[in-house]
């Protein structure tokens, strides 16, 4: 039964990794993305990882392919440019990744890591908690660790913030603090005008004065 | 009956379909960063298939600060790339040669 949940969710994982890497637009490479990291965290299931699964599906896919996707979508890519060298490129990287793999399987291959070597464990009881035994060696062994990833992911804020943050000077926008700091002798003139006797001769009418108006 | 072998090598797949991925995408800025996305995720399954079998669960913790500093990365990385685009209206790789390197 756990055979036949692998071979499938490892299937799909392959299929969905090759995918990203062919497909010829980039928002559906991000979609494939997000299937391959499901059905990875289908199998850190299997590998009795149930918080990191969790943490994969929710970071990952639900923040970093989300910022991914927002990202694709705002640049206007010309695609067809992008593309060029696809074909010329493609058998060198099918034999780079042979040559790759090929590598690493003689490595990682059953007469190294195989059942005579590394025995399968036994599943852990059915009160078992992934979470809590994680959050035992998180808070005390690797308590200096895990404050140091805090400032990580603050640097990686205020990087973030701090690169794309831009000032269009045109903008109309309101500032506070010239609003707040106005006295009312910046904005009400009090202009001082003589008292003047009325005059009611036609001839004088059209010079008045400005007061008078 | 899965062996650590299984998992292993599963993993193996994945870093080579992205190590290709690497080659066949010189141009596109957003595919190679997925493609480091995925040469994580291929790390990370190695961790957690070596945390499992060996019952150390040192691995997991491992794969808790990968997935923080691949976080943080591809915030900073996808940053950088939208900085490019405003200035430079491309995320051509063969383009962004400003520093003549």
């Amino acid at each position: 039964m756990e055979t036949i949940v692998f071979y499938v969710f490892s299937a799909f994982m392959i299929l969905s990794a090759l995918m990203v890497v062919t497909v010829h637009n980039p928002v559906r490479a991000a979609f494939f993305l997000v299937l391959t990291f499901f059905s990875s965290a289908a199998v850190w299931l299997l590998l009795e990882a149930e918080f990191l699964a969790v943490i994969l599906i929710i970071v990952y896919v639900g923040a970093v392919m989300v910022l991914f996707l927002f990202v694709v979508m705002m640049l206007d890519i010309n695609l067809a440019e992008l593309k060029k060298g696809f074909v010329r490129n493609l058998p060198f990287a099918i034999i780079v990744a042979l040559a790759m793999f090929t590598m690493i399987f003689m490595v990682v291959g059953s007469e190294q890591f195989g059942i005579d070597k590394f025995a399968i464990p036994e599943r852990h009881a059915s009160d078992y908690s992934n979470v809590s035994a994680l959050g035992q060696v998180l808070y005390t062994d690797y308590v200096y660790s895990f404050e140091i990833a805090a400032v990580i992911l603050l640097v990686g804020i205020v990087a973030a913030i701090s690169l794309t943050l831009r000032r269009r000077p045109n903008t109309r926008h309101q500032k506070i603090e010239e609003q707040v700091a106005l006295k009312s002798a910046d904005r009400l003139r009090v202009v001082k005008v003589d008292a003047q006797a009325r005059k009611y001769s036609l001839a004088k009418k059209t010079t008045g004065s400005e007061g008078e108006k | 009956m899965l062996t650590l072998t299984h998992f292993l090598v599963l993993s193996a797949i994945i870093f080579s379909i992205s190590l290709a991925g690497v080659f066949i995408n010189r141009k596109n800025v957003i595919i190679l960063l997925m493609c480091v996305e995925l040469m994580l995720l291929a790390v990370n399954t190695n961790f957690i298939a070596f945390s499992y079998f060996l019952n150390d669960t040192a691995g997991q913790v491992f794969v808790f600060f990968i997935l923080t500093v691949a976080a943080a990365e591809a915030a900073i990385g996808l940053a950088i790339l939208v900085v490019l685009f405003r200035n430079k209206r491309t995320i051509n790789v063969e383009e962004l040669d400003t520093l003549k390197g």
